[in-house]
């Protein structure tokens, strides 16, 4: 028994591993459910073609909770950085340049959220929420409200590099979700900037008697989640071959989901880029599981809301669990032996 | 291990005015803290004893007024936490020292992280520092915690180490404590105090706030006193009892 709680409590050290599980269990669920579909392997390549501006949104995301912020106008930077890269590209025809000016514009709208939070104050719930009205609005406005078609951007270069099919068959962007993941999880845990997020996120007053630049810190998170959005946006502009205003609103609440379920703690501090990388994947195959599944596409957000439920609950059953053991364990063992 | 400082204050404030908006937090303060001198600083809740000690550990600039350390005037405007770390200058705060959810070797050297100069902290190099901190310096022993422990997970006591410890390694000209005991068992306070007297014998400066008089009047050479932003008196220890120094207190008490 004494050896089973040990293992359990190394086990439940590992990032993300709750979430890993529950990815699992909940591909063979599909696979059970809907052998034919989930047993091939077009599925999965489908998933590594929707999935990634997602999965990069929550992996930007995740700094923002990590901090005890959060950023609701992401959705507006995709079409708004959607809509610039589109226009560069069809005004001057060349890709690279159109692809540099929406970052930055990403990049700009992040600046702005920024200062509204870190300089002006306001909190940044309703900071970005406002930011989303504007941008989105604005977009709109330049882009005459219509949707704009690309589809002679396939030839170049870009494409190929961020949305194209290796070896014909897997989607480059997966790739480009892998490797952001992977960097951003250095930047998260081993960077003095995610060091700094985490300890604004833990409690701000600390970090600032400690030397941690706060004004500063939040102002460049903003800007590094505009740009991860923009960038978001981008993939999903090349992959479609088409921008249009509402290209962001629908990826909002499931990017948070995704957060969420990967088990980033809404209340800062505590961060898991891992675990928002299989958020994002759960998120993005719920939809297609079910459906496959046969019950009904009715019954995709039902499942998602129950599948969110049990992800954080596990999330906060095992964290607390292993708070228990360590408590025990502590106030045996150590003391302070002279100062 | 007695160190002989080349200058005669480890701090000294100059006509140092704070004001938060309109409010005046601290009005004309002037104070030296001798290179190898306990003060103990003394005044009641919104005195401004939490203000002078943030504008002395750079977290923000008076508003008017002049800062010296080391006998060095300080350019306000440059003025932050990580000058005042490199000027030597350590603070454990009462509650603020350490970040609950964070792996104590991030606590150790959170603000001045050792990194490659893409900023990459040397995650190795750091655990290593802390694990000899906590059992070198601080004395930590058993097999509950090490470096990769959560700050959460420990007692009151165990934390204010933790922070002091933190002092120690980082080599301090001027140790500040604020409220350093005020969560803590007799024991630990014990050795707080323990702590403070080993500051002296090594030469250094420190400045200790507590509410608790008797622990103030133990161990410092130089009382001063706030009041309402404004330092009302500066007593030697040599010039007055503990009993006397609480009755001057209370008169400021009951002056409110």
């Amino acid at each position: 028994m004494k050896y089973l709680k040990v293992s359990i409590a190394k086990l439940v050290k590992i990032e993300g591993l709750p979430i890993i599980l529950v990815y699992f269990v909940l591909m063979v669920v599909f696979i059970i459910t809907a052998t034919k579909v989930f047993t091939g392997y077009r599925i999965y390549m489908s998933f590594l073609q929707t999935v990634p501006p997602l999965l990069i949104l929550a992996l930007g995301l995740t700094f923002v909770i990590t901090a005890g912020e959060m950023d609701l106008s992401f959705s507006a930077i995709i079409a708004f950085s959607g809509f610039i890269f589109c226009y560069i590209f069809r005004t001057f025809g060349t890709p690279w340049l159109a692809f540099i000016l929406a970052l930055s514009s990403g990049a700009l709208v992040g600046l702005i959220n920024g200062w509204m939070v870190a300089k002006v104050g306001i909190p940044s719930i309703m900071a970005t929420l406002a930011a989303q009205f504007f941008w989105n609005g604005l977009t709109i406005l330049l882009s005459g409200g219509l949707s704009w078609n690309i589809k002679e951007i396939r030839p170049y270069f870009i494409h190929t590099l961020f949305v194209g099919r290796i070896g014909g068959i897997v989607p480059a962007q997966s790739l480009w979700g892998v490797g952001v993941a992977v960097f951003l999880w250095f930047i998260l845990n081993r960077h003095t900037f995610g060091e700094h997020i985490l300890f604004i996120g833990d409690n701000v007053d600390v970090a600032r008697v400690m030397g941690v630049n706060v004004t500063a810190t939040k102002i460049k998170l903003f800007v590094f989640m505009g740009v991860i959005s923009a960038f978001a946006g981008i993939l999903l502009t090349l992959e479609m071959i088409n921008f249009w205003t509402t290209q962001g609103a629908g990826l909002l609440l499931p990017t948070i989901a995704a957060v969420f379920i990967g088990g980033t703690s809404l209340a800062g501090g505590y961060g898991t880029v891992i675990g928002s990388f299989f958020g994002a994947y759960i998120v993005g195959s719920l939809e297609a599981g079910v459906v496959a599944s046969g019950i009904g596409g009715y019954w995709t957000r039902l499942v998602t809301g129950l599948v969110m439920a049990a992800s954080v609950s596990l999330n906060i059953i095992l964290s607390r669990e292993k708070g228990k053991g360590l408590r025990e364990r502590i106030k045996e063992s150590v003391f302070i032996k002279n100062l | 291990m007695l160190k002989k400082g080349q200058f005669k204050n480890a701090v000294k404030m100059n006509n140092i005015e704070k004001y938060f908006g309109h409010t005046a937090a601290l009005k004309g303060v002037n104070f030296g803290v001798g290179a190898n001198e306990v003060v103990g600083l003394i005044g009641d809740n919104g005195a401004g004893k939490s203000t002078l000690i943030k504008i002395i550990t750079g977290v923000f600039p008076p508003t008017k007024g002049e800062l010296y350390i080391r006998d060095k005037k300080v350019s306000l405007r440059d003025y932050n936490v990580k000058q005042a770390y490199k000027l030597g200058i350590e603070t454990v705060y009462q509650d603020k020292s350490l970040g609950e959810k964070q792996d104590l070797w991030r606590n150790f050297f959170i603000g001045r992280q050792i990194t490659n100069r893409f900023g990459f902290i040397k995650v190795r190099e750091e655990k290593e520092i802390a694990q000899k901190i906590m059992f070198d310096i601080i004395g930590f022993r058993g097999a509950g915690i090490t470096a990769e422990s959560k700050a959460n997970k420990l007692s009151g006591g165990e934390r204010q180490g933790i922070a002091i410890g933190r002092a120690m390694y980082f080599d301090a000209e001027l140790i500040i404590l604020d409220e350093p005991t005020s969560a803590l068992s007799l024991k630990e306070v014990h050795k707080v105090l323990n702590f403070v007297r080993k500051i002296k014998d090594s030469g250094r400066a420190c400045i200790y706030i507590s509410h608790i008089l008797s622990d103030v009047y133990e161990i410092s050479d130089k009382f001063i006193i706030l009041d309402r932003g404004k330092v009302v008196a500066t007593i030697k220890k040599s010039e007055v009892t503990l009993k006397k120094l609480s009755e001057f207190m209370l008169k400021y008490a009951h002056a409110k």
